[in-house]
């Protein structure tokens, strides 16, 4: 089999560090970034090009929460609920997002466009509430800019 | 005097675009690392001994002394490793991604530096996975430092050879616990490690490895380039210097704020941050993270450092101030601090991954008014179990908060359970707030219950 992009990169990866494992984190996130989640198919491209089990990554990959297991939509927005945005109105910002959207938390919109997730604190503390709309920081989120949010983001 | 605002770090940060070496420079950027290049590595660790810098991830653990735990290069045999702890997720703390997004370059130049002390090569930056507008700057910069021949072989134009990788995580908090972070780093699950041996005997592959916070570390330019003796100047006894406080919450104007360390909470609360919007009362401060015991409305005249708030029985911790204004309710801030660690809990330790679950069941019926009496002393019969009996902190991180919002509001918990219910109701801030471990069951709440009688 001709190695793939996704193999020679990881290859690359690999070089800077003293002890290849060490590469899987890197390897992973650039797995997620080609399949859209960590199929059995991606984690088996990791494990191929690192001389690891699949089954080892699944169990690295499983620990951390930026992995996706399980397919997700072409867009996340994350919605942090800790203790900072919680005091200044994450509940209220979730709401908005699961009403304009038609889902709770933790589910992806019919079409498979959004998944909508809470997460825990994302770090922007003082300007809550802090949503992650496709890992890029909104800061801070009102309920009122919820619409606007999700236009963008379909428009894009 | 009383201390207040004082920038060393994010000097210069407002006016100009540090991210960019030429501006970095212009404000004399990496002129600290020429002057460490002509000092002996053992004088830049007496330097950091010195300055009494104590770390400033949370620990709040001496640098220098850290650094002198190290064999000496000459000794070592296996290579010295600097790790950088950017993994910053003490729910509140957000300083560290505002250095890295500001000042770039002072980290690097600081682990340069640090590197070159202890005769590391390589080091790690083992940087939150979330923060990725911070990663890319911090790789764009690294990137100059390394044109610029301040990183890679021949530091400078001296012998001296530095290599900077930056590892991304990937969500998981308990990476910041520094054992973690080595599983981590080293590609497995991160679950921490039993301790000794400590890292500086053996970290990162089995190697001698010092392990800083960003702040600590983008600190050692501005230690070097004021003389250890003349930093220790700054702040009070056992808390030199100055930090980057991240203030949030109900205040106006939440942000982070570089303050000489000894500055009272009160003038970062109503000074600096404008006080508690909407006309409301302060009712509580977690001073240090949500890991700390809290502080009630009348403890704020403390000065922020080391000392003073371990006399009140609290930690400085990561420096994230969290205002609470009086409509929170105390209950519902148990669950949702608990609900946090009971999420992140590697699960290597009993007491931990149990007793974080089994707090966020009794808060649970506290807070729906189900707890019958017994159950408010299980509650702190549980963080007591969990206190001290884990590899790692983390369960403590979860125990000492909630106690301590028993102890200090035990009038409120009493009366959820004497009024069968919340006695705030729909008008708490922070009521009904959907923590990520209930989402994935938010179509079948009726969960599975451990029936806590039994063990009682």
């Amino acid at each position: 089999m001709p190695e793939s992009d996704l193999y020679r990169e990881i290859q690359r990866v690999a070089d800077r560090y003293p002890v290849r494992r060490s590469a899987i984190m890197p390897a992973l996130h650039l797995a997620q970034g080609k399949h859209g989640w960590l199929s059995p198919d991606a984690l088996r491209e990791v494990a191929d090009a690192l001389d690891l089990s699949p089954a080892y990554c699944q169990a690295v990959a499983s620990f951390y929460d930026m992995y996706h297991l399980e397919p997700v939509g072409r867009h996340t927005v994350e919605v942090c609920t800790n203790i900072s945005c919680a005091l200044v109105g994450a509940q209220q910002v979730l709401e908005a997002f699961e009403e304009e959207l038609g889902v709770h938390a933790g589910e992806t919109t019919e079409d498979g466009e959004i998944t909508l997730r809470t997460i825990e604190c994302l770090g922007g503390c003082g300007w809550g509430t802090v949503v992650a709309v496709d890992h890029r920081y909104r800061e801070p989120v009102k309920p009122e800019d919820v619409p606007g949010i999700l236009e963008e983001l379909r428009g894009g | 005097m009383a201390k207040g605002p004082r920038q060393l770090l994010l000097e210069h940060a407002d006016e100009r675009d540090l991210t960019k070496l030429s501006e970095y420079e212009a404000v004399g950027g990496y002129e600290s690392l020429r002057k460490a290049l002509d000092m002996e590595p053992g004088a830049i660790v007496e330097e950091l001994l010195a300055s009494n810098i104590r770390g400033r991830g949370g620990a709040g653990f001496p640098m220098g002394r850290k650094a002198s735990f190290l064999p000496k290069p000459d000794q070592a045999t296996k290579p010295i490793y600097l790790t950088v702890n950017a993994d910053e997720s003490e729910p509140g703390t957000f300083k560290d991604r505002e250095i890295m997004f500001r000042v770039p370059h002072a980290l690097i130049e600081g682990a340069v530096i640090t590197c070159y002390a202890i005769g590391a090569e390589t080091a790690f930056i083992y940087l939150r996975g979330e923060y990725y507008t911070e990663f890319e700057i911090m790789r764009a910069a690294l990137e100059e430092a390394q044109k610029a021949g301040y990183v890679g072989a021949a530091v400078a134009g001296s012998g001296a050879s530095v290599t900077i990788v930056i590892h991304r995580g990937a969500g998981a908090y308990i990476c910041g616990e520094e054992t973690a972070l080595l599983e981590s780093l080293e590609g497995k699950r991160g679950q921490p490690r039993s301790k000794p041996p400590f890292p500086a005997i053996s970290g990162v592959y089995a190697s001698p490895t010092l392990i800083n916070n960003v702040e600590t570390v983008a600190t050692v330019p501005d230690i070097i380039e004021l003389g250890g003796a003349e930093y220790a100047k700054l702040g009070v006894e056992n808390s030199a210097g100055t930090r980057v406080f991240s203030l949030s919450g109900n205040v106006v104007r939440g942000g982070n704020y570089e303050l000489e360390l000894g500055t009272p909470l009160r003038s970062l609360i109503y000074d600096i941050g404008g006080g508690i919007p909407d006309g409301r009362e302060l009712k509580a401060v977690i001073p240090g993270g949500s890991s700390v015991p809290v502080l009630a409305a009348n403890e704020v005249d403390a000065p922020l450092d080391f000392d003073s708030m371990a006399n009140l029985g609290t930690f400085l911790g990561s420096g994230a101030v969290i205002v609470i204004d009086d409509r929170a309710c105390m209950v519902q801030l148990g669950l949702r601090v608990a609900q946090f660690y009971m999420h992140e809990s590697c699960g290597k330790c009993t007491p931990c991954r149990e007793g974080t679950r089994w707090m966020v069941q009794i808060l649970k019926k506290l807070e729906e008014g189900r707890a019958e009496q017994g159950e408010l002393d299980l509650l702190l019969n549980v963080c007591d179990r969990i206190l001290g009996n884990c590899l790692c902190p983390l369960g403590d991180a979860a125990a000492m908060p909630v106690a301590s919002y028993v102890a200090k509001f035990r009038d409120e918990y009493q009366r959820h359970i004497e009024e069968g219910g919340c006695p705030f109701g729909a008008e708490s801030s922070l009521a009904g707030v959907m923590a990520p471990v209930d989402q994935h069951h938010a179509h079948m709440r009726s969960q599975i219950e451990v029936p806590v009688h039994e063990f009682a």
